[in-house]
């Protein structure tokens, strides 16, 4: 059984708690005692009906807000796919929010009410699933019984948001008719729209095909921790020296021509090891620990990939940068610690290039700063070198976080865009 | 293991995705600890770090926060594992704080000493100076967990700020702070409670023999099977007999809840499992039924 990760995104009242909360209701993901909390709160709030949306509201001050304001994961399965929900809110003020649930996933769900068609939060979802480089994009017209299932309306929609995604870089795009309230094509096709052809949302979801999504061409293979037994007691572990990590792209195989930055040491690799045994090949996203034929020096923050096929390396990288936190600014001049794989290192923000209006798509080149759920391109340099790919290339190897040195807290998400063209 | 479609099952995704984790704090931090209560989640917590660094071992301790109120068979089984995996054991004893009056037992019939637990865990957290503590939380759990970071903050006090999480993106944890302060870290975070199950029969994960049915002399208290123990007095009506039960967490014994069931192994605990409609917590722990936001109080003041 495979996993697929969604992330969903929606104006408030758009439905989206509600189809979570058929979706995890339906595929029996709800238990006895979780409803009869959520009966009895519906009552005591006066709801008309059991609010299948309490199911996905998770702290106290939402509950008393009414509001999702965090980003909450849900987990359902049917018998093909084991599915992980990040569920985020849609509002502008989240999109922080909506950047870190959607840095995940396999496949965004946008939500759109059939009464007000695509509205200025239903772009900048799109637009935000397609920076994240999520491969599948779904979009579910909701409330198709307040516009008594009217096959015109699902397409004049239809039309309007192709016409917008055009301009994103949206490989896989689907529509949904649906009815969240009543469960009509959420789970099952339903008959209140014959003209309908397509798969109900659950089934979309069972079936869309994600393992090509993948990076299985360049090898990449980030050093996390170097396993050294140090077992006085066998001569085969005493010598034990294997590089443990998780593949972030591309096939390792024994026998593999390999280079390690940054040294630039060729080797090959003499074995793959898991604790259940060696195995032939690895890929992404397998935990495994390389061994190499020769003796060199090899630490966590080096990158192992293929003597023909490497990635960028350097310390001048362009950005497109979502700002994290309320407390600060991200300005020209700012001096960061940068996570990037498993290295670690400090940037500095060398230049603030535009501010992106993310409802307009509009470039500010006027902008000095970018605050709290803003979004902009930067060049940044660091001072260790860094061993990347195009975000677009590579979700792991082309994504960063940013971290205020004092403050501890992770402040900015970074998508590279490519080394900087020096002038 | 894999074939050439290049596929990992959601048992094998889950299971990178944990080691991934564990081997990030090793490398990131000077003294992580793995809380290991001798529960499924612990010991499925434990399997994973064993094989992480394999052939190595593991590269840290573990620590059981020890109500005093204990199956004995769970003991022999914390102490079993621990001398295979060849781990250090801290214990933190709950009993030890109530003798030394730095917690106060609760006292009634429903007195329970879970909530009790969380002084000598910040206690034991402090004095051996840990700053990434493993905890096998799962987000399905409950829903305060369901926000809950992979690597989540926790001040010089031990306390939990659900609405100051830091943002936590692909696969890149931040687990920097200042002395003092320490990570919570959950590998088993995206984990299910079939997963941990299914998880368990694949890999022949060892568990203390109260998770399968077995005879117990038990009584009911609010819809919920209690063991007879030397901690529990019965109340008016109540009455110790003789049934066939498993335990689905294991707890405090004074308030963690048997079911009735004739599952004896694994493969029949998960076909129960598929079937049943009532949460774990839910069914079998008094303590979080308090309230609807029990839970998210108690995490807040430093609870697992
Ligand atoms: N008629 C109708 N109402 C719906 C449908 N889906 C959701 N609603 C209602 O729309 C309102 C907002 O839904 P909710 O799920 O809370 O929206 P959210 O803010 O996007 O999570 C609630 O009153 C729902 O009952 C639908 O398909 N048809």
């Amino acid at each position: 059984m495979e996993l697929l990760r969604f992330a969903t995104a929606g104006s408030v009242d758009d439905g989206k708690s509600t189809l979570i909360g058929r979706l995890l209701y339906d595929s029996k993901a709800i238990f006895e005692d979780q409803l009869d909390a959520v009966e009895r709160t519906s009552l005591e709030r006066g709801d008309a009906y059991t609010n299948l949306a309490l199911l996905t509201d998770g702290l106290r001050a939402e509950r008393e807000q009414g509001i999702t304001i965090d980003v909450a994961y849900r987990y359902f399965a049917t018998p093909k796919r084991k599915f992980i929900i990040a569920d985020t809110p849609g509002h502008i003020q989240y999109t922080r929010n909506m950047v870190t649930g959607a840095s995940t996933a396999d496949l965004a769900l946008v939500l759109i009410d059939a009464r007000n068609g695509v509205v200025e939060q239903s772009r900048r979802h799109a637009f935000l699933a397609s920076l994240l480089g999520i491969p599948h994009l779904v979009v579910c017209v909701n409330k198709m019984d307040l516009v008594d299932w009217s096959e015109e309306r699902f397409e004049e929609i239809k039309a309007e948001f192709r016409s917008f995604a055009m301009k994103l870089d949206v490989h896989d795009l689907t529509f949904i008719p649906v009815s969240a309230l009543h469960g009509d094509n959420v789970v099952e096709r339903s008959a209140t729209m014959p003209w309908y052809e397509g798969s109900s949302l659950l089934h979309h979801l069972e079936e869309v095909h994600i393992a090509s999504d993948r990076n299985l061409i360049d090898a990449r293979f980030p050093v996390q921790y170097v396993i050294r037994p140090q077992d006085q007691s066998s001569h085969a572990l005493h010598d034990y020296r294997g590089y443990a990590g998780t593949v972030a792209g591309g096939v390792l195989k024994p026998g593999d021509e390999v280079v390690v930055l940054p040294s630039g040491l060729t080797t090959t690799i003499a074995a793959i090891d898991t604790a259940d045994g060696p195995v032939a090949e690895a890929f992404a996203p397998m935990a495994v620990t390389v061994r190499l034929a020769d003796d060199l020096d090899v630490s966590r923050g080096d990158m192992i990939c293929r003597v023909r096929n490497r990635p960028h390396v350097g310390q001048d990288v362009d950005a497109m940068v979502c700002w994290l936190t309320a407390e600060s600014g991200l300005r020209p001049g700012a001096k960061l610690a940068i996570k990037h794989t498993t290295r670690w290192g400090r940037a500095l923000v060398k230049d603030l290039q535009y501010r992106l209006d993310i409802n307009t798509l509009h470039r500010d080149e006027a902008a000095g700063s970018l605050t709290l759920n803003e979004i902009g391109r930067v060049r940044l340099r660091t001072t260790v070198p860094l061993f990347f790919d195009e975000y677009r290339r590579n979700r792991t190897t082309g994504s960063f976080v940013l971290v205020d040195e004092a403050a501890n807290n992770t402040v900015g998400a970074g998508i590279i865009l490519g080394p900087t063209e020096m002038a | 293991m894999p074939s050439s479609t290049y596929e990992l099952t959601h048992l094998q995704a889950l299971e990178a995705e944990a080691i991934h984790i564990i081997r990030e704090v090793a490398a990131e931090f000077e003294r992580p600890v793995l809380l290991f209560s001798g529960g499924k989640d612990s010991a499925v917590m434990l399997h994973l770090a064993v094989k992480a660094f394999a052939p190595a071992r593991m590269p840290f301790p573990v620590m059981h926060v020890d109500t005093g109120h204990n199956f004995p068979e769970v003991i022999e089984y914390r102490d079993r594992r621990v001398a295979e995996a060849g781990l250090r054991l801290v214990v933190a004893s709950v009993q030890d704080a109530i003798d030394a009056g730095t917690v106060v037992e609760e006292t009634g019939p429903r007195a329970s000493r879970n909530r009790l637990q969380i002084v000598p865990l910040l206690d034991a957290i402090g004095e051996h100076r840990f700053d990434a503590v493993f905890g096998g939380a799962r987000r399905d759990e409950e829903k305060a967990r369901a926000k809950e970071r992979v690597f989540s903050f926790r001040d010089e006090f031990g306390q939990w700020d659900p609405k100051n999480q830091r943002p936590e993106l692909w696969s890149l944890y931040n687990g920097r702070h200042r002395r003092g302060e320490h990570i919570r870290v959950f590998p088993l975070s995206n984990w299910t409670e079939l997963d941990i199950w299914q998880y368990v029969a694949t890999e022949g994960v060892p568990l203390p023999p109260i998770y399968f049915a077995h005879t117990r002399r038990v009584f009911e208290r609010d819809g919920m099977l209690l063991a007879e123990s030397p901690w529990v007095t019965l109340l008016d009506g109540e009455e110790i007999e003789d049934r066939t039960v498993r335990f689905r967490t294991v707890g405090d014994a004074t308030c963690t809840g048997a079911v009735e069931s004739r599952a004896s192994d694994v493969e029949a605990i998960i076909a129960e499992i598929a079937v049943t409609r009532i949460t774990e917590r839910g069914a079998t722990r008094a303590d979080d039924r308090i309230s609807e936001a029990g839970m998210e109080d108690r995490k807040r003041e430093g609870y697992f």
